[in-house]
């Protein structure tokens, strides 16, 4: 329990109504969007400006206390999940989009503000901001460059992290450190900014982006093709990128997940199908019906059963529905839904369904595959009831045999998600040990008390 | 108070519905009530893991879990929105009548649930004695709207712009009403519900006009009951049980083709939450029958009267406003826009932003007011950014909550039902 003339403290900081320490409240904020373990805080704190957060962050490491910063908490891989009896630091209240610069291609957000909200204020002054997880519609702009959260359309324009330009971000001793900017270019120090990206919350607490938005495209075609072999999908999808075409989105989904969608919709998938391309070209006009074309014949000269090219926005949306239909259809299938991001290179697609299967029916589990075939990272979802211990100890197998497949094939651990507490432990398998020691010595010198989410990415500490 | 264990095991039947929260967090992106507090607990995963967490006994106090499940106005956005597909309504729905089963109701508000709510006669009469005294205590506070506010301090009333009790509710301006079905060869029983008796009886005189001008015959007998709505989502389920009851009887003594009301929620009450949660196993299929047969009122007169838009040269704009009970519930938004439009003047329009609940939420209303006043206010400005003169919904209970917040905002915009609108027509 959190001493009371802490807790006193705390609430000088925040107000009272922004400090809460009853045990149903402090539940609340046990857990994420990981299937892990929930552990409780010892108080949650919700500043309302970024004066009271530096003023938070140097209390808590004044006093030792472990600190988790958190915004919608739809994190997949445990990184929100406070240490046992720790602090847990909304930016909830912390959601203002301070600027948005139409001359010069950029926003300045504080680290609270909602994807999709900054998204749709980008769009309504006619540019694009193109990072678009799944989650968008709730997750925040800080989270997504703590966690550099990637998208359907990160193949042609990339990740977070290519479009954060500065973050401002305070340290432990609730000073407020500046990097990056406003330009184009800047060179200007460390590239603390880019440190900053993926670091989920272990380095510092975020008071400011400055995020890079771009033109929108001008026009845009989205289709369908079908395969009757997952390794037809796959050299489609090679030829397309081949053809030097790089579509804007290139997603993927394998039978089971076309049969759990159809099921689920009734729109008319090819449930004999063994596997979908979902594509979109965008640019030019001119260049997207040259894509588009072009797109539509690899995929019927590497066996696609059958293209459709949608012809207006009801169809586009059809299209998009099917996908986004993926992840509902399959998480209704039974209790527990567990989705994994593991990621290969491209080419390497059809092994890992291979290994996929393989490891579905060695760990007699259902799993649906679907993803973003393009830049390879696919999304294989686990379907289980987590109160059956004996299904539960072949799902963490399964688990650790998917990624030990994903780095042997050249992969990684981790496409969008991060690595948070469910993937430290695989961190040295694809990295080494010099990589995690030369990681955990510069937190030792940034975060010296270790109160930055402890446990996160680098796994537990020793003092 | 009972044993916890008790309550625990009780609890623990809603396992199987609580374990399908994957707790990926989108209903955040729905929730009004979160959308202005950002608090884990105010929304449904949180209040989904505080469920959980008392039913493994993480958490030990069911005060301040049942606390936290009251601060929802049961709009069902996030449930229509859920990816896993969870039964939100109907995990808060049990799990207030387990919490209420074991902590109790305040002794007022049982009071008025079973000795009141039950006795529609003793209700009537009391109500419209309240009606004949409102005068003494309250003043106009916008005369378009037809709006009142306190005249002295007053915690209930607080800084409401309510409308007044109707001088003569619906009841007792028609009685009952039992006529044959004229050309259309279609009988209707009529079910007012409480607001529109009590508060609006010109939108019940308007279902009946337009009733009768397409010759469709209206059984409406004396002594509704409530649809049961306000204890069933404060968990007394007793009473919700005896007031189904008392309808079933009620309306037997009819022949009828369809059930309609002009009220959303007493529409997806009847049509939803009587057959899942009416105790009286052996009565399933009068319950089944009538849920069946509900309409609500814009939804007869479109899909079965086709009543359908009548051009019109230059349509006066309308904010339409779209109950969470028809829009979520009962997945009904055109048919009401519709309506609208079929008396050649009017056109729906929409707000910026989109469909989201007014704040209302029946109880929620009373119990969380200042909560319920930001969230309303908000759709007040949406519907003054329409631009248009009228505001129209489908629901008497999202009348009550846009008059108030339209007054108080100063926005002078006069609120109706649609059926208001389209009975001026005929």
């Amino acid at each position: 329990m959190i001493r009371d003339a802490l807790k006193n403290e705390f609430q000088r900081i925040v107000g009272k109504d922004n400090v809460m320490t009853e045990p149903d409240e402090l539940h609340a904020y046990s857990y994420d969007s990981a299937v892990l373990d929930q552990t409780q805080p010892a108080i949650v704190v919700r500043p309302e400006n970024s004066e009271s957060l530096g003023q938070v962050v140097k209390l808590c490491n004044e006093n030792g206390l472990k600190l988790t910063v958190r915004g919608a908490g739809t994190n997949l891989s445990g990184g929100t999940i406070p240490h046992p009896g720790g602090v847990v630091c909304l930016t909830t209240a912390l959601d203002k989009i301070l600027e948005i610069n139409e001359e010069d291609l950029y926003a300045v957000v504080q680290p609270g503000a909602v994807t999709a909200k900054f998204a749709a204020q980008v769009a309504a002054k006619g540019l694009l901001y193109p990072p678009d997880p799944g989650s968008q519609a709730v997750s925040t702009l800080g989270g997504n460059v703590a966690e550099n959260a990637g998208g359907l359309r990160a193949l042609k324009y990339g990740v977070t992290k290519d479009y954060v330009m500065g973050v401002d971000f305070f340290d432990v001793n609730g000073e407020l450190i500046r990097s990056g900017g406003k330009t184009v270019k800047c060179v200007t120090g460390y590239n603390l900014a880019g440190l900053m990206v993926a670091s989920e919350g272990t380095l510092g607490v975020f008071e400011k982006l400055i995020l890079k938005l771009v033109p929108p495209p001008a026009a845009y075609k989205a289709m369908m093709a079908v395969f009757p072999d997952v390794m037809d999908a796959s050299r489609a999808v090679a030829a397309i990128i081949a053809n030097k075409i790089v579509p804007a989105t290139l997603e993927f989904m394998d039978n089971f997940t076309i049969r759990t969608v159809e099921n689920f919709r009734k729109a008319g998938l090819p449930v004999d199908a063994a596997a979908m391309l979902l594509i979109e070209v965008d640019g030019h006009p001119a260049q997207v019906e040259d894509d588009a074309a072009k797109v539509e014949s690899i995929c019927k000269d590497n066996k696609a059963l059958s293209v459709r090219v949608a012809k207006d926005d009801a169809e586009r949306n059809a299209v998009w529905q099917a996908r986004r239909d993926a992840l509902p259809a399959l998480a209704r299938v039974r209790p527990t839904t567990v989705l994994e991001d593991a990621t290969v290179p491209r080419s390497k697609i059809p092994a890992m369904m291979q290994a996929l299967d393989k490891i579905a029916k060695k760990y007699d589990l259902t799993i649906g595959t679907f993803g973003h075939a393009g830049d390879g990272n696919l999304h294989p979802t686990i379907l289980t009831d987590k109160r059956d211990q004996k299904e539960w100890h072949r799902v963490e197998a399964a688990i650790d045999a998917i990624f030990e497949e994903a780095l042997a094939l050249g992969g990684t651990l981790s496409g969008e998600h991060g690595i948070g507490l469910a993937k430290s432990k695989y961190l040295k398998n694809e990295y080494g040990v010099g990589t995690i020691n030369y990681s955990r010595r510069m937190k030792s010198v940034l975060d010296p008390n270790n109160i930055l989410n402890p446990g996160k990415i680098l796994g537990p500490l020793l003092a | 108070m009972a044993d916890i264990k008790k309550l625990v095991s009780m609890l623990k039947e809603l396992d199987d519905l609580l374990t399908g929260c994957m707790r990926c967090g989108m209903c955040q992106a729905q929730c009004p009530v979160f959308a202005q507090t950002g608090r884990e607990t105010d929304v449904t995963r949180g209040k989904l893991a505080l469920l959980s967490g008392l039913s493994e006994e993480i958490l030990k106090d069911p005060e301040a879990v049942n606390e936290k499940l009251q601060r929802c106005l049961l709009c069902g956005t996030c449930e229509a929105n859920c990816p896993s597909g969870v039964k939100v309504t109907d995990i808060f729905l049990r799990a207030r009548a387990i919490l209420t089963g074991y902590l109790g109701l305040p002794p007022t508000q049982r009071l008025i649930f079973r000795r009141l709510l039950t006795n529609p006669k003793l209700m009537n009469n009391l109500l419209s004695l309240g009606s004949s005294l409102q005068g003494l205590f309250t003043k106009d506070a916008d005369s378009v709207i037809g709006t009142s506010c306190a005249r002295f301090n007053a915690p209930l009333i607080a800084d409401r712009h309510f409308k007044k009790l109707a001088s003569k509710s619906l009841h007792s301006q028609t009685p009952h009403k039992d006529t044959p079905s004229g050309k259309s060869g279609l009988r209707v029983a009529f079910f007012p519900g409480c607001v529109t008796d009590k508060v609006f009886p010109q939108v019940g005189q308007a279902v009946l006009k337009i009733m009768e001008h397409h010759q469709v015959g209206v059984f409406m007998p004396p002594n509704q009951a409530c649809c049961g709505i306000p204890a069933l989502s404060s968990g007394e389920t007793e009473v919700f049980d005896n007031l189904v009851r008392q309808n079933l009887d009620l309306f037997a003594k009819g022949k009828w083709d369809y059930l309609i009301t002009p009220c959303a929620t007493c529409t997806a009450t009847i049509a939803e939450l009587w057959p899942k949660y009416y105790g009286d196993k052996m009565d399933a299929v009068r319950v089944k029958e009538l849920a069946d047969k509900v309409m609500d009122v814009s939804q007869f007169l479109n899909d079965v009267l086709k009543v359908t838009p009548k051009k019109a040269a230059s349509p006066a704009k309308v904010a339409y406003h779209d109950p969470c009970h028809l829009r979520n519930t009962l997945k009904i938004t055109a048919q009401p826009r519709q309506v609208l439009a079929a008396g050649g003047k009017y056109a729906a329009a929409e707000l910026p932003g989109g469909p989201s609940c007014c704040g209302s939420g029946g109880s929620f209303n009373i119990k969380h007011y200042k909560l319920s006043d930001v969230i309303g206010r908000k759709k007040a400005e949406s519907i003054a950014a329409t631009g248009a003169k009228i505001a129209a919904t489908s629901c008497p209970a999202c009348m009550l909550q846009l008059s108030d917040m339209l007054s108080k905002s100063g926005h002078s915009i006069p609120v109706k039902h649609v059926v208001e609108l389209y009975a001026e027509s005929l």
